[in-house]
């Protein structure tokens, strides 16, 4: 488990291919009845660790979330399919600098970003802001927290409803102070990737765009209805 | 050989018409948002939209004239390759039929280009004979950035990146020139009954 409502499945695929950090895969599922449902989830995992990996948060009135969170067990089989996704996903090799933009489980493909980043030991500025309710909410917290320290990724938060005491990161929703704070500045020509709720990706794209990110380096990925 | 997922049952089946929903799809009562980058605000103001490419003439529409086309209100499916199908959806816009009324080509093919740099590829087959439009209403209400506006391709036989949001132009082609998702991995046509989500489908 990975917070209350999120757990990482680790996978042995049979004939990965391999992946690109941000790209996701389908799963799919089959009932004894022949019924069978699809749905997409981002990889967890850098390309260059020995685990794959997904993450899946729970969606109360979900279908295949709650069974992949709370019903499966270790042994387990189900068909994956992918990887799928070009646009949101990086690598090394395509450079720098990068802003990274993660709301709730909106982490999960930046979240590769960063691992693949330190796997690779690369020095490329890389920036990650990740917003979440409060600290218990936030995937990978520990992780997150050595990572700052040791692995030259810049990582901020902010958690919008509750703090832990003494807390010093951001504690608002996402605005133009945060973003220029966390940099980098639009002069520069980060690449930015922004993954989260519908509602939050919007928000935090057309900020960037206000702020002076041209909108061509801002890719974007959305999950959830449109809140409205 | 289909491997069985062990204590899945799936949700109780809903009271949908299977008949209804393609292979691998599941319906939805809300509308969900996928774009790949910011959502693009062009004020109807600086908008038009423009017919060129393989053609003799190119034609242009400003918004107001573009309002005052001929326009029909229709009830469609919909269906998106991350899974979601929205059932009886109702839009009002312009036929591609009626944007097209006169054109002689030689094109076999059209690219939707819109704002924002996004494009997507159709046979021009898969936009005439009733089966498209460029729609501005969405129940009834103008279309929502988030959701295409001020208007958007609706091509409701394929999967919805085909339905390209915040479209400004068709440019017709001789030759098949794959658009944003087609040269990333997903299928050429995207036929939801037949399960095209991707390249290889």
């Amino acid at each position: 488990m990975e917070t209350s409502h999120a757990s990482t499945i680790v996978l042995d695929v049979e004939d990965w291919p391999g992946h690109i950090a941000g790209q996701h895969v389908d799963v799919r599922l089959t009932a004894q009845d022949g019924y069978q449902a699809q749905r997409s989830y981002s990889i967890a995992s850098a390309p260059e660790d020995s685990r794959f990996a997904l993450t899946v948060e729970r969606i109360d009135d979900g279908e295949v979330s709650p069974y992949l969170v709370g019903e499966l067990r270790v042994g387990d089989t189900f068909e994956v399919r992918g990887p799928i996704g070009g646009p949101f996903s990086w690598r090394v090799e395509s450079g720098g600098p990068l802003l990274l933009v993660g709301g709730g489980s909106g982490l999960v493909p930046l979240m590769a970003m960063a691992r693949h980043h330190a796997a690779r030991r690369s020095e490329i500025d890389m920036r990650l802001l990740v917003s979440a309710r409060s600290w218990e909410d936030v995937l990978y917290h520990e992780e997150l927290s050595r990572q700052v320290r040791r692995d030259g990724v810049d990582v901020r938060f902010t958690l919008t409803r509750e703090q832990p005491a003494g807390w010093g990161g951001f504690a608002r929703r996402i605005d133009a102070e945060m973003l220029s704070a966390v940099g980098p500045k639009p002069s520069a020509k980060p690449a930015i990737f922004v993954c989260g709720p519908t509602p939050f990706v919007e928000r935090a794209a057309n900020l960037l765009v206000e702020l002076g990110h041209r909108p061509q380096a801002i890719r974007a990925e959305r999950f959830g209805p449109t809140g409205s | 050989m289909t491997p069985l997922s062990r204590g899945f049952r799936g949700r109780p089946r809903r009271d949908i018409d299977p008949a209804r929903i393609p292979p691998g799809q599941y319906a939805v009562d809300d509308f969900p948002v996928l774009s790949a980058g910011p959502t693009p605000r062009t004020p109807t103001a600086d908008w038009s939209f423009t017919v060129d490419g393989a053609i003799d003439a190119a034609a242009s529409w400003r918004w107001e004239q573009f309002m005052a086309l001929e326009s029909e209100t229709f009830t469609v499916d919909i269906h998106c390759v991350t899974k979601w199908s929205k059932l009886a959806t109702s839009w009002t816009g312009v036929s591609i039929d009626t944007l097209l009324e006169g054109v002689e080509t030689s094109a076999a093919y059209v690219t939707a280009w819109s704002d924002g740099g996004y494009t997507t590829n159709l046979p021009l087959a898969d936009l005439t004979g009733g089966k498209a439009w460029v729609v501005h209403s969405f129940d009834g209400t103008p279309l929502e950035p988030e959701h295409g506006g001020p208007a958007r391709l609706l091509v409701p036989h394929l999967y919805f990146w085909k339905s390209a949001k915040w479209v400004r132009g068709l440019r017709l082609t001789v030759d098949d020139e794959p658009g944003f998702w087609e040269a990333a991995g997903y299928h050429n046509r995207g036929d939801p009954w037949q399960e095209q989500r991707y390249w290889n489908d």
